[in-house]
């Protein structure tokens, strides 16, 4: 069976972002991208899939810009296989949308007939958490979405999946093929190796537009403006535990 | 030439759409019908549900909500009655019951959706943003064609919506331009719901949803197998009035357990940061954050939390923020309206002497 990762190029999870003055986006020019840190852990379940033999083959995929196919190479220094880069050049007032994404997502499955596609829960720029549910949707397949642990059982094709949901931890088990979208506590990525890096670039990456896979990306929103958040005025340092309990009930009574 | 071409024709759809704005702004504001769906426990709509009728009052005041609720057994029945009188703008309540939907499983739930949203033909759909919520609403939209909007903190025009992005660093207003329904899962700390009109009586009639359109497929490809929930007495930490959060300064989950006892005298719900989480101390649904629960409660209090952006982003819209770290740079004062620097364990010792127990 074959695993499909999508992956997304994001500002780095480190990186305070800044609005732009003229309010139209977010400063993304001159600062560090990387792979979304949910995309990561779905790269780590896949190669971890098939390390134990429940796999034989990851491709990796991304819809992006050209520069997007650095997140690509980190896939395949990771272990994926092979790439394939889906090229469309967003535009910043008509934001790329998940049910795009997910459309371009499910021409790909339609080609490659993976098993299984794995996502990150959402991307950490956008926090749409949308893509996964609606690839599901496309394909009619089964959903396991923020999957704290993956197993699957190959003679089966069934895959049973632990989500972390608002009271706990829920089991859901579901038929393959099926999209798992991935949650923080799935596993710990592993760093690339400088060899594997090395090895990285002699993968392929397929290069395909959305045109070719008969995909018309189109934008039911529009960005009207991008506002800081408001500031929170300053507080004070208080210097015993009396005078706080003393300003909670005498002056933000809320003891 | 073709590109000339283009570019007037771009010129007469924004003029077109320009100028009619206002007209169908108005136009919109008539038709705007409202589906919520709506989340029971125990008989009872859930309180983020009823934020979600806040959302909808929020899109048109005279909106038009029918109020869609799943499940089986007598549970969804109480739950049906008490979601007609939950709103005055609720205009009827659907009840869709089948062992199908006793579990909440995305395929069947989506194609309820779908199917409701075809025969209704709603302007709107809203869900609240719970782990419920998102793993639904993205997948009936996918079946409708539509992209929804998620994590909606504010509503301006019926179509016109403010959401946080980048971890809530950032305010982004979008205009929905696409078809109808307008699909949205909205953040439920920021709407709230208001007690003067829910006193009003009216009840609202109750109708059964078809449900032929279940077909053996929907119902097979996933299956739900268990909960595993922690039992707590604790308020629930999404709409809890006091949060006591602790992060990696706790030390151990030993230590929790003062955190616990603080919450106990305050009628508080626990928090975590991840850190807290990752370390073993605490269960994962108790983590706030961008990828946790968003809390928005009174009183929210941090022990040993540092601040990162991924944590504020669950607790920056607290009313009240109080922090207590040893680390006096640590960022979680720069959102802090009451700080103490100093050992955590010592103030929570003193607080736990000085509170008096709740009664």
């Amino acid at each position: 069976m074959k695993i499909l990762v999508a992956v997304k190029r994001v500002v780095d999870y480190a990186v305070k972002v800044r609005v732009r003055p003229d309010r139209t986006a977010v400063d993304t020019a001159s600062v560090k991208m990387s792979m979304n840190p949910f995309c990561e852990i779905a790269v780590e379940e896949a190669l971890r899939l098939r390390e134990a033999g429940a796999a034989a083959e990851v491709i990796a995929a991304t819809v992006g810009p050209a520069q997007a196919a650095d997140t690509l190479r980190t896939a395949l220094a990771m272990g994926a296989d092979r790439a394939v880069h889906v090229l469309h050049d967003p535009d910043p007032a008509r934001p790329l949308l998940p049910l795009a994404v997910a459309k371009v997502l499910r021409a790909l499955a339609l080609q490659e007939n993976p098993g299984l596609v794995i996502l990150g829960k959402q991307a950490i720029d956008d926090d749409c958490n949308q893509t996964g549910q609606m690839l599901a949707a496309l394909l009619n397949w089964p959903q396991g979405t923020f999957a704290s642990k993956v197993i699957i059982d190959k003679d089966k094709q069934k895959a049973t999946v632990e989500r972390e949901v608002d009271g706990g931890t829920e089991t859901i088990c579901l038929d393959l093929p099926a999209v798992i979208t991935t949650d923080l506590r799935l596993n710990q990525p592993r760093y690339a190796t400088l060899p594997n890096i090395m090895k990285a670039k002699s993968k392929v990456i397929k290069k395909v537009t959305p045109a070719e896979l008969n995909v018309d990306i189109r934008s039911d929103m529009e960005v009207v403006q991008v506002d800081e958040p408001p500031k929170r005025k300053a507080g004070v340092i208080l210097s015993s535990v009396d005078e706080l309990l003393d300003k909670l009930k005498n002056e933000a009574h809320v003891l | 030439m073709a590109m000339a071409a283009a570019l007037v024709a771009g010129a007469l759809r924004r003029g077109r759409a320009g100028g009619a704005r206002n007209v169908a702004g108005e136009a919109l504001r008539r038709l705007v019908s409202t589906l919520v769906v709506a989340e029971h426990e125990g008989g009872l709509v859930k309180p983020s549900s009823l934020s979600a009728l806040a959302a909808a009052e929020a899109i048109a005041k005279d909106n038009k909500v029918s109020l869609l609720l799943a499940g089986s057994g007598p549970a969804l029945h109480k739950a049906a009655e008490h979601a007609a009188s939950s709103h005055p703008l609720v205009n009827e309540v659907l009840v869709a019951d089948s062992d199908v939907f006793a579990h909440p499983l995305a395929e069947p739930w989506a194609e309820l959706l779908h199917s409701v949203q075809k025969k209704g033909g709603y302007s709107h759909v809203i869900a609240s943003s719970t782990s419920f919520g998102k793993n639904l609403l993205p997948r009936a939209a996918a079946l409708l064609d539509v992209s929804p909007v998620t994590d909606v903190t504010a509503i301006s025009e019926p179509r016109v919506f403010v959401r946080p992005i980048y971890a809530g660093n950032a305010l982004c207003t979008v205009r929905y331009t696409g078809e109808n329904p307008c699909m949205m899962s909205i953040r439920s700390t920021s709407f709230s719901p208001n007690t003067e009109s829910m006193s009003e009586t009216k009840v609202a009639p109750i109708t059964q949803v078809d449900l032929s359109f279940l077909s053996e497929e929907s119902s097979s490809k996933s299956s739900w197998v268990n909960l595993t929930s922690q039992d707590t007495e604790r308020p629930d930490l999404a709409n809890a009035r006091v949060v006591v959060t602790g992060g990696r300064g706790l030390k151990s989950a030993e230590n929790f357990k003062l955190l616990e006892q603080l919450a106990e005298k305050l009628g508080a719900a626990v928090g975590a940061t991840r850190a807290a989480v990752d370390a073993g101390y605490v269960p994962n649904e108790l983590q706030v954050g961008q990828t946790g629960k968003i809390v928005a409660p009174e009183l929210y209090i941090a022990f040993g939390v540092s601040g990162a952006i991924q944590h504020l982003a669950g607790m920056r819209d607290s009313k009240v923020i109080v922090a207590v770290n040893k680390d006096a740079d640590a960022p979680i004062f720069q959102v802090a309206d009451y700080g103490i620097v100093g050992d955590l364990f010592d103030v929570l010792g003193q607080l736990l002497e000085k509170i008096p127990d709740k009664k």
